[in-house]
């Protein structure tokens, strides 16, 4: 385990936003399968076509959610920060990740390994429904705000 | 509230749509293509007042004229400050005025925010791009009276950082206690470290009892759109919601037309509206 993690004591559903009202016996799982983890500003937290292997619970601190290309520069189209979650590109073949996450400030945040996590719910669908049903709307804001900015809302 | 005191050329017969001639005294460059001008009544006579809301007839002479908010301290006695995003004829004429150059002004004109019902309550501004104009006015009223008001949030969105305007000022509006700013752009590089996103991803954790909680919205209309819906979800009612609208306006003074919407003329009814007055009008498509 590299020195910026550490293996977490119990998790609580008052630790984040995303585990309110989620089962005890998810907060056991993701006690026994997360760790959290301390960054400094500028860090890279993965990078676009890495394995994506992890689901973050961001503490505090800010990520900046990158685009680069060859022939275009670098370009940050996202911040999350304190009490949001990222990275759902483990779910989706070929589970890769699709951006690059740099740390904007230092930060902190708590990685579920999404592997142990599959794993699990696929034998307790029961409760990666409910996880599914946590994160889909996650995932829905993220969608409007994406279409928001497509139709140039801060301009003109 | 409406227009009091209007400026116009100051002879009593004159025509309502005479203006009156001010010297333009700085130009400051905001972004790329805004900028801030402070101007004074070439007469010498005292600035006419205004309230926070209310916008001017500039005239760039020999060019035309073009609705244009007035974005200074409304307590103030002088000068008087817009700020202009050079865009058509007439506001690229007007951004250019340097010091010691002339323009027409006519106004103040228009219904104004509603701050008289801000005391106690909270009080949320929503701004996008050149929309942070009309509202600065409020934020100086607001902080100059700060203990009349609960909790303050402004949430003001940009394309870049380059397009943010007022930006100092928003900086040191960020260092005060009393007073919540949130800043974020659609898009930036590596050089910003503040939030990129859209202005209704920040409504969700900011701060206001929305029972009693005042909401201020301007920028373009599709962006309040959404605001509104973001803001209603939050529990805000839609006649606490208000947006300031924008048309083409010529007359400003309820004779052309140019600026109807609906039935109502922005210039004279507006042109800020509570949401539950034009929320029907705004999903219309215009001819």
């Amino acid at each position: 385990m590299p020195p910026s993690e550490r293996k977490l004591n119990v998790l609580n559903e008052g630790d984040h936003p995303f585990l309110l009202g989620m089962p005890k016996e998810f907060l056991e799982v993701a006690t026994e399968h997360g760790t959290e983890i301390e960054l400094e500003a500028e860090e890279m937290l993965f990078r676009e076509g890495e394995a994506a292997e992890r689901f973050y619970l961001i503490l505090s601190g800010k990520v900046a959610l990158e685009i680069s290309a060859a022939d275009h520069p670098r370009i940050t189209v996202e911040t999350v920060g304190t009490g949001e979650v990222l990275g759902w590109s483990w779910l989706i073949s070929p589970r890769r990740w699709t951006l690059d996450a740099r740390t904007v400030k230092p930060t902190r945040l708590i990685a579920l390994n999404a592997p142990d996590l599959q794993r699990y719910f696929s034998q307790h669908p029961e409760l990666g429904y409910r996880f599914l049903l946590r994160l889909l709307p996650v995932i829905a804001e993220r969608l409007d705000a994406t279409r928001i900015q497509l139709v140039d809302i801060h301009g003109a | 509230m409406v227009a009091r005191s209007p400026h116009a050329a100051s002879d009593p017969g004159a025509s309502p749509y005479a203006p009156a001639p001010y010297r333009v005294l700085d130009n400051h460059p905001e972004t790329g293509n805004t900028v801030t001008l402070t101007l004074a009544p070439a007469s010498g006579e005292p600035l006419p007042s205004f309230l926070p809301g209310q916008f001017n007839m500039f005239y760039a002479f020999g060019i035309g004229e073009a609705a244009i908010s007035i974005s200074g301290d409304p307590s103030s006695k002088g000068p008087l400050v817009h700020t202009v995003r050079a865009v058509g004829r007439v506001s690229q004429a007007l951004a250019r005025l340097r010091p010691g150059e002339f323009a027409g002004v006519r106004g103040p004109y228009g219904r104004a925010w509603p701050l008289e019902e801000a005391p106690g309550k909270d009080v949320v501004i929503v701004a996008g791009g050149l929309g942070l104009a009309p509202l600065r006015p409020v934020l100086y009223r607001l902080l100059a009276e700060r203990s009349r008001y609960g909790r303050i949030e402004v949430i003001y969105g940009a394309r870049t950082p380059a397009d943010l305007i007022y930006y100092s000022e928003l900086q040191s509006w960020r260092h005060r206690t009393d007073v919540r700013v949130q800043v974020t752009v659609d898009s930036a590089d590596r050089s910003w470290n503040g939030d990129v996103g859209v202005v209704t991803q920040r409504i969700p954790d900011s701060r206001f009892d929305p029972e009693r909680t005042l909401a201020l919205v301007c920028g373009p209309e599709i962006m309040m759109r959404y605001v509104a819906q973001s803001l209603i979800a939050r529990g805000i009612a839609p006649h606490a919601i208000w947006l300031s609208m924008e048309r083409n306006m010529k007359c400003a003074i309820a004779q052309c037309g140019h600026c109807q919407f609906g039935p109502l003329f922005l210039c004279r009814d507006g042109p800020v509206f509570p949401y539950s007055q034009i929320r029907g009008l705004m999903s219309q498509r215009e001819a």
